[in-house]
């Protein structure tokens, strides 16, 4: 005959699980304590990442190309000078007319970006009448669910915080330059200074203490669109700019799952 | 208007001097991300990795016409080993912090796997592999030469100096089972470092499946001609006559794996372009236009179509070609595919990196002399692994030395008359 359950047996098994339980909380008690010293996020202490789900959405159409963006990233998080450190920069895209009896919907695409379009745009030298369309695209990192930079990332130094921000800690990192390579947008770099990699980090100093990224707040035609997924405000900009556009993200066929949305896109913008 | 024109025209030419088209702000620094360090990087590791595939062909596959060459390419592949994380290294913007690969490795990152699969290969392979091989000969040399290298030599047996026939017939059977385990772990070493490449689908050069494969196909061609080069010139060296039949199948081991490697290549670029491929036109730009000298010259006129011709024309008229034509054709085909594939990494790792990943535009970039990244470091770096193997053969070649075997010339001094100079014949 099988031993029969006991209250003894009850109480042990109940004890066991009781310490298990209190030796799990405490572990990750002890896991998050640790981790909040070895990272660094220039967050304040009492933010918690997984009360929020940050979201940034373009209106292409309304950007004007002034690059006061560009201007205020480089500033508030003292991105290098130069023209090829960008957190964040903006290409402009020229569509000249087919030539007539081509067959073809467009001509060539002229695009540019001088030095990030940070000082604005030059004149083009596109004669107006041959121009089909022109407008200009805001690029920033694209906050991917599925984030190759993080994958690829040798000793974890990037890495996807709980709130949908994708984060470098310059402290870890080994500088090899991999998130670089598999980032299929172009928005990391190596920084000179630091020799580590940079990005965008939604300006975390910033939103984790209620502001705004320092390139939204700037923006004069509100062509950049930032909010909260779990905590919508009243007349949420993000949920009515969801609502009211059909929007696309980039290279959507390399499965990374782009957060960054943007509405009435070309299909010229890669 | 003219002042505007014109200071835009000054704009773009500071900011983008070396593109054609758009690239990325972020791509269009002064050199590509990653330089010749990492060209230099997998093809070292290809040369371990074919190397090993040689020495196993004896072990494994019983070919006995290779015994000669067995405990030179194991050295090879060691002297190869012992430098393929010196480009990684000091590629690195804090290589201070590399031991973190080793304490906190990033599980999904190919990276992040190096160090073990080279510590696995490094000191579970090949160290193990010729230390059984060499016990026995450790024994007896510690006996007879006085000295440092006496004891050296003492130091190296690890105090197990038993060379009944059992203890040696059990180093025997321990080094085949290595040598079984070697192969994968080649293939792992150098598939793991196509994966590097192969894995990253932002690029569209390197993102393939194919990538793995066609980097171990290439590991094992660089790795068998490295060996040809170095028995002759080694033989060279030492003004000894060299083994013609264990040249021919080597020869005909080179041959076979160059058709093997060429196909699936081939069927690569095939492939690309017949689906035509997201960024194929880019491809087909740079093969055409930026790549030209290092693709279609190096690549594959030097390094696979030249080899290829005279190799297969040796597997045909191997017995109405004079030994010294072959020996002569063996060297050239050796030489020029150690020339193609180091093309080939570089069409590789600098391919991936000279189109924007906006597959607007192209770049172009001169490999400079100084500096970290420049010729003369990476000539360094190539050359080092040749030091190390030539100190290695003067320690476990030793003609002086008696052996039970497996090495590429004997102990009896047998002075050459005329054959064995590849360079000089």
């Amino acid at each position: 005959m099988k031993h029969a359950v006991t209250r003894r047996h009850m109480l042990v098994a109940l004890g066991g699980l009781l310490a298990g339980l209190a030796s799990l909380a405490a572990a990750r008690t002890a896991r998050g304590a640790v981790k909040k010293v070895l990272v660094t996020t220039r967050a304040p202490r009492d933010y918690d990442p997984h009360q929020h789900k940050w979201l940034m959405c373009f209106d292409v159409d309304k950007c004007i190309g002034c690059g006061l963006c560009v201007d205020a990233c480089k500033t508030e998080n003292h991105v290098p000078a130069g023209p090829m450190y960008f957190r964040t920069w903006i290409e402009r895209y020229i569509i000249k007319k087919p030539e007539p009896g081509s067959g073809k919907t467009r001509g060539d695409v002229l695009v540019d970006s001088p030095n990030g379009g940070r000082d604005g745009f030059p004149t083009t030298t596109v004669p107006r009448e041959e121009i089909l369309k022109a407008f200009f695209v805001p690029k920033l990192c694209n906050l991917c669910e599925a984030s190759p930079c993080t994958q690829v990332c040798p000793v974890g130094a990037t890495f996807d915080a709980p709130d949908g921000a994708v984060l470098v800690d310059p402290n870890y990192c080994i500088g090899c330059g991999f998130c670089i390579q598999a980032c299929p947008y172009g928005c990391r770099f190596l920084n000179p200074e630091t020799r580590v990699a940079e990005k965008c980090t939604l300006c975390y100093h910033r939103i984790t203490r209620g502001l705004k990224p320092a390139c939204v707040e700037i923006c004069p035609t509100e062509a950049r669109i930032f909010g909260d997924l779990k905590h919508p405000v009243e007349n949420d900009p993000v949920q009515a700019f969801i609502q009211k556009h059909k929007v696309h993200t980039l290279k959507p066929h390399l499965g990374t799952e782009p957060r960054v949305l943007y509405a009435n896109l070309d299909k010229e913008v890669r | 208007m003219v002042s505007e024109a014109t200071n835009a025209v000054n704009v773009i030419i500071e900011t983008l001097p070396r593109f054609e088209g758009y690239v990325y702000p972020n791509e269009s620094g002064p050199h590509p991300l990653w330089g010749f360090l990492i060209v230099i990087y997998p093809y070292i590791t290809g040369l371990v990795a074919g190397a090993f595939i040689m020495a196993s062909l004896v072990r494994v596959f019983r070919v006995k016409a290779l015994e000669p060459m067995y405990r030179l390419s194991l050295l090879t592949a060691l002297a190869f080993l012992l430098c393929a994380p010196l480009p990684l290294l000091f590629h690195l913007g804090h290589p201070e912090r590399s031991f973190q690969i080793m304490i906190t490795p990033h599980l999904t990152s190919p990276m992040a796997i190096f160090g073990f699969v080279y510590a696995w290969y490094l000191m579970a392979v090949l160290l193990l592999e010729l230390w059984f091989d060499y016990r026995e000969d450790f024994v007896e040399w510690g006996r007879i030469t006085p000295g440092w290298r006496g004891i050296l030599y003492r130091a190296f047996t690890l105090g197990v100096t038993d060379t009944s026939e059992k203890a040696i017939a059990l180093d025997m059977k321990l080094s085949w089972i290595i040598s079984i385990i070697g192969i994968p772990s080649a293939f792992l070493l150098h598939g793991y470092v196509g994966f590097i490449f192969g894995s990253i689908k932002a690029n569209p050069w390197w993102g393939n499946v194919l990538m793995p494969i066609i980097f171990i196909l290439s590991a094992i061609v660089s790795g068998i001609a490295l060996c040809v080069f170095n028995y002759m010139v080694l033989s060279w060296v030492r003004r000894r006559v060299l083994d013609m039949r264990c040249l021919d199948v080597m020869g005909m081991f080179l041959f076979y794996a160059l058709v093997v490697d060429a196909a699936v290549e081939a069927l690569d670029w095939i492939h690309r372009a017949y689906s035509a491929v997201e960024g194929f036109h880019v491809m087909e730009y740079m093969a055409r236009e930026r790549l030209f000298y290092t693709l279609s010259i190096g690549q594959v006129t030097v390094g696979t179509v030249i080899p290829l011709l005279l190799l297969g024309a040796l597997q045909v008229l191997r017995k109405r070609v004079p030994e010294l034509f072959r020996k002569r054709m063996y060297f050239a085909s050796a030489v020029l595919i150690l020339i193609g594939v180091f093309a080939m990494r570089w069409n590789v790792v600098m391919g991936g990196q000279y189109f924007s990943k906006s597959l607007r535009g192209v770049m172009s970039y001169k490999l400079e002399f100084a500096g970290i990244e420049g010729w003369f470091m990476g000539m360094i770096l190539l050359a080092l692994p040749f030091v190390i193997l030539t100190v290695l053969i003067k320690l476990f070649l030793s003609e002086k030395l008696p052996t039970g075997g497996h090495v590429p010339h004997p102990p009896e001094p047998v002075l050459a008359a005329g054959g064995g100079a590849p360079g000089a014949a």
